[in-house]
């Protein structure tokens, strides 16, 4: 089972893109859930939302506590919320920032995970979509750490969401795809 | 044709709830709420659903306005949370006693204070008196095929009863997870058109709701108390019928791994999932432990129940409410009302999780097996426990 945790704040949609990773996994017939950590709804403030895929049928609906992967959807959560909490040595943190991994592990030590890919989602997002809304652009990078959910579908689910304003979404999507950094280990 | 779908567990329930054509929704919309009732009122703002969405000032006006919409022979639903359920309290006594055929979702949640409406069964277990039928679904897929279940229960002319439907709020309300949802056309071969046993009626007119005064109170309460009693074989040949139509069999208690089994815990709801977990890798590690679920709660399944258990040593017992002051949690009361005098009865173990929202982990298991395997060695039956209290220590009372 893959467990992931998604980090962001109040309208950035969050839930939302927690939400279409386990609707495209669900929808390629194997299982998945997605829920918001769940507490006083405020736009603006730090939110958590969380998401497992698995072959089998998922029987916990405990929040994630170690999860396999965490997006940070807004850059100024690094500096109030240890995002990395939880990760194992092969944990996953992908992360919305204009900074490189070197500079991150400098200002954040242990709060960045132990295999970092960055991307600057706010800037894509604004080109793209016209909004900071980075929920779907933070997938295009989630996608290209991982294989857990076909693209095709993921796209699918996100035009089905999204209607007439999903191809910003998607261009944004692809452009994270392609331009996120996924750092190189010694070795 | 059934769909498999990713969908919020409350959108699924309220597209089951349009599926079952409800003629009326009554509902107050804010928290505590789930989206059912919003998904609802969008249902029938948009055309899908011919039905008329009663969005009224209160609870206590919700379910007075389903009253009146059953009593006219309307298929009559809403749904409710936490204190929103506690506000509706003295009219869930009247639906029932007027034998009214409704149907009510409550996703479970705390009762404030402090102010809280996360999971918990604190809600429902206040409102176990009002002599309506009562079930607990375990997952969305429970929940969702419940719908039908329950308005087919409720408007059976053998039983003429309101029915809740619990499930767990949050971990099962606002979960996203696959769901194989019925099809409006499905529904319809299961769940006839209502036909009310009486209804208001100008044309005939007769009074319903009357003072009962001394004379007729208790024969009227007994009325009641028979109705519901009864209600148990209409509610069994139901669900059997919903299995042989669509192939999900539900029973009155179910069971999970208690063959041979010395320890076996018993609960209700959500937790249960992650509890089988839990005892897969106990068995698969030789510990012989099982679960035992009521799936319905009123009227209580003892027979069935008693049969479940039968053979165990201990009972382990998992409560999310408590009555302060009082003798514990209230499945830990009923099933010693159910088990006292019975030869070899278990002992006992019960226990206080989950309140206000606080998750069961799976080794929040392993922290109960342990007191209920001192038991099973001999130790003494300890007094029921709040667990989960913070500092490490079991809080015992």
């Amino acid at each position: 089972m893959l467990e992931l945790r998604f980090h962001g704040r109040g309208g950035q949609g969050a839930v939302t893109s927690a939400e279409l990773l386990a609707q495209s996994a669900i929808a390629k017939g194997i299982y998945a859930q997605a829920f918001p950590s769940f507490g006083p709804e405020r736009r603006g403030a730090p939110v958590v939302a969380f998401a497992r895929i698995s072959e089998q049928p998922i029987r916990n609906r405990t929040a994630v506590r170690h999860p396999n992967i965490v997006l940070v959807l807004d850059p100024s959560i690094l500096r109030i919320v240890n995002t990395a909490d939880g990760l194992p040595p092969d944990g996953i943190h992908i992360i919305n920032t204009t900074k490189t991994i070197a500079e991150l592990r400098e200002e954040f030590g242990d709060k960045i995970g132990p295999n970092a890919v960055t991307l600057d989602a706010n800037h894509i997002a604004q080109e793209e979509i016209g909004r900071k809304i980075t929920n779907t652009t933070m997938l295009g990078a989630l996608l290209r750490a991982t294989n857990i959910v076909d693209k095709d579908i993921l796209i699918e689910k996100l035009k089905e969401r999204f209607g007439r304003i999903a191809d910003g979404n998607i261009r944004s999507l692809n452009r994270a795809f392609e331009e996120c950094c996924i750092e190189k280990k010694e070795g | 044709m059934s769909v498999r779908r990713g969908v919020e567990v409350s959108i699924a329930v309220a597209e089951a709830a349009g599926f079952c054509d409800v003629d009326v929704v009554a509902a107050y919309p804010i928290t505590p709420q789930t989206h059912i009732v919003e998904h609802l009122a969008s249902l029938v703002a948009d055309g899908h659903l011919d039905a008329e969405f009663v969005p009224v000032e209160s609870e206590h006006a919700a379910m007075s306005a389903c009253c009146g919409s059953a009593a006219a022979g309307a298929r009559t639903f809403t749904a409710t949370s936490s204190q929103g359920l506690a506000l509706m309290h003295e009219v869930l006594f009247i639906a029932a006693a007027l034998r009214l055929p409704m149907v009510m979702v409550v996703a479970n949640r705390a009762l404030s204070g402090p102010i809280n409406i996360w999971n918990d069964h604190s809600d429902i277990m206040t409102e176990r008196d009002v002599g309506w039928i009562a079930l607990f679904a375990e997952n969305g897929q429970e929940a969702t095929d419940l719908v039908p279940i329950c308005h087919r229960i409720s408007e059976d002319p053998r039983v003429q009863l309101p029915v809740m439907l619990n499930f767990d709020g949050f971990i099962v309300s606002h979960m996203i997870e696959p769901i194989e949802q019925l099809s409006k056309e499905e529904i319809k071969t299961f769940l006839p058109d209502f036909a009310p046993v009486q209804r208001l009626d100008i044309d005939n007119p007769f009074t319903m709701g009357p003072v009962g005064m001394p004379n007729v109170y208790t024969e009227a309460k007994m009325a009641g108390e028979h109705a519901i009693r009864a209600s148990y074989e209409p509610i069994v040949e139901i669900f059997k019928d919903f299995g042989d139509k669509f192939g999900r069999y539900y029973n009155p208690v179910e069971s999970y791994r208690t063959d041979g089994a010395d320890i076996i815990f018993v609960m209700m709801g959500a937790i249960t999932e992650t509890a089988m977990t839990w005892v897969d890798a106990q068995r698969d590690a030789g510990t012989k432990v099982g679960i035992v679920r009521f799936r319905l709660w009123r009227p209580l399944p003892a027979d069935d129940f008693k049969k479940a258990v039968a053979g165990a040593k201990v009972l382990a017992i998992l409560d999310r409410h408590f009555s302060p002051g009082g003798p514990g949690g209230p499945v830990a009361q009923e099933v010693k009302y159910t088990l006292y005098g019975t030869d070899n009865a278990p002992k006992i173990v019960e226990v206080v999780v989950g309140l206000g929202g606080r998750d069961v982990f799976p080794e929040d298991f392993d922290d109960i097996y342990k007191r209920a395997e001192a038991v099973l060695n001999g130790a003494p039956v300890p007094p029921f426990e709040l667990t989960q209290v913070r500092g490490g220590h079991y809080g015992k009372i």
